[in-house]
């Protein structure tokens, strides 16, 4: 794969998860909006979100009762997952150009990224 | 205040800062976390967790374009992606232990810092032979209307380590940091101008996104806020794009160093006197 092919599908892969993930918080937002657009807000007080807000995989269980704000946030997973892909794709792509050192430090960025995501935290 | 007023407040603000940032080139994130604390009187965490994402959503709708023309340093940008990742992270973890005033304080400093970034004139320095960036085989060219330009790249261990600092305060504040990773680049590893800023766009998205695994499992991702915010920049930054093509207008970006100045200021206040916890 030449370095111009590499650079084309990276652009296309950004685009595409910003815009997928833009289309499901809209939809997500409309649906919360039209839902319950008249209960007051407060925002004044941090409390964590509800577990089920907080973690893919608990997300995903709440897919058979959806509710908007799992929508929403589903959209913000998809945003979140969109760098993510890319660098994925580029240690395929140093993988394919046989340039191991790449691999490698390819590799480390993601092993950090997976400990942030996928690692439950406090 | 009802959701749709919020949502609807939270959007315009949004739009605004993202349009003013994508002019100015400052970003629209760094300004949406102190208008949602000091005007809304939003807790400053859910700010930080819902300007982050916003963060991520700019950063990859200008990487995208800047990739394919040709630009950006992608080797540069994935090993220095190692010290922005580890720095975000530890930062994301150390928002649990540091109180808020302190973190609005920091927010408030850094936010005179890129303010002042943005409006100085930077000089173009002179690169040095490096051995580390040989072995990395870091030196590269970017494209321009008479033929390929090539560069090196000199100081990979400084840079490397400021990269860290820029991906702790990304990850402690909620911000992509874009201004020290362009000052790491350009003025300590003597990368030409336009690489580094479209290196650091590149970087920007997936320093965030190691923070916002921490973020989201401490719950300070909220989809009502996040919703409207992470819209309202993106649309704002889109259009400023568009309008203005790369041209960043003097008199326009003085005056939103001012605004960003001013916000710092507030920042600092209200950390100083109790007013964000």
């Amino acid at each position: 794969m030449t370095a111009k092919t590499m650079e084309r599908i990276v652009g296309r892969l950004l685009q595409t998860g910003v815009l997928l993930s833009a289309a499901v918080v809209v939809a997500g937002g409309v649906w919360l909006l039209s839902r319950s657009g008249n209960t007051v807000v407060d925002f004044r007080q941090f409390r964590a979100e509800p577990r089920e807000l907080r973690s893919v995989g608990a997300l995903l269980n709440t897919a058979s009762h959806p509710k908007p704000e799992a929508v929403i946030q589903f959209g913000l997973m998809l945003l979140i997952a969109t760098p993510v892909a890319r660098v994925i794709f580029s240690m395929v792509a140093f993988a394919l150009q046989r340039d191991r050192a790449y691999v490698i430090i390819t590799m480390i960025v993601l092993a950090i990224l997976a400990y942030s995501l996928v690692v439950p935290h406090g | 205040m009802d959701l749709l007023a919020f949502a609807g407040v939270v959007y315009a603000i949004s739009a605004a800062a993202g349009f003013l940032g994508a002019l100015t080139g400052l970003g629209g994130g760094v300004v949406v976390t102190p208008v949602l604390t000091i005007l809304l009187g939003v807790d400053l965490h859910y700010a930080i967790g819902a300007t982050l994402v916003s963060v991520i959503a700019t950063s990859s709708g200008a990487a995208a374009a800047y990739v394919r023309e040709g630009y950006s340093n992608i080797r540069a940008g994935m090993f220095l992606e190692i010290a922005t990742t580890l720095g975000a992270v530890f930062g994301a973890h150390l928002t649990a232990v540091i109180p808020g005033s302190t973190l609005a304080v920091i927010f408030g400093a850094v936010l005179l810092y890129s303010a002042w970034h943005s409006i100085r004139k930077r000089k173009q320095l002179a690169a040095k032979p490096d051995r580390l960036a040989e072995r990395l085989r870091l030196d590269s060219s970017y494209p321009s209307p008479a033929g390929a330009i090539a560069y090196s790249v000199s100081h990979v261990k400084a840079g490397f380590s400021l990269m860290f600092v820029a991906g702790l305060l990304s990850g402690l504040l909620g911000i992509g940091s874009g201004a020290m990773k362009v000052i790491a680049m350009d003025q300590v590893m003597r990368i030409p101008f336009k690489v580094s800023t479209t290196t650091s766009n590149f970087m920007i998205g997936v320093t965030a996104a190691a923070s916002a695994g921490v973020y989201l499992s401490r719950g300070y991702i909220d989809p009502v806020i996040a919703m409207p915010v992470m819209l309202g920049v993106l649309t704002g930054s889109i259009v400023g794009a568009r309008s203005l093509m790369g041209a960043r207008p003097r008199v326009l970006r003085l005056v939103f160093a001012a605004v960003v100045g001013l916000l710092a200021v507030e920042m600092i206040y209200n950390g100083f006197s109790g007013g964000i916890q």
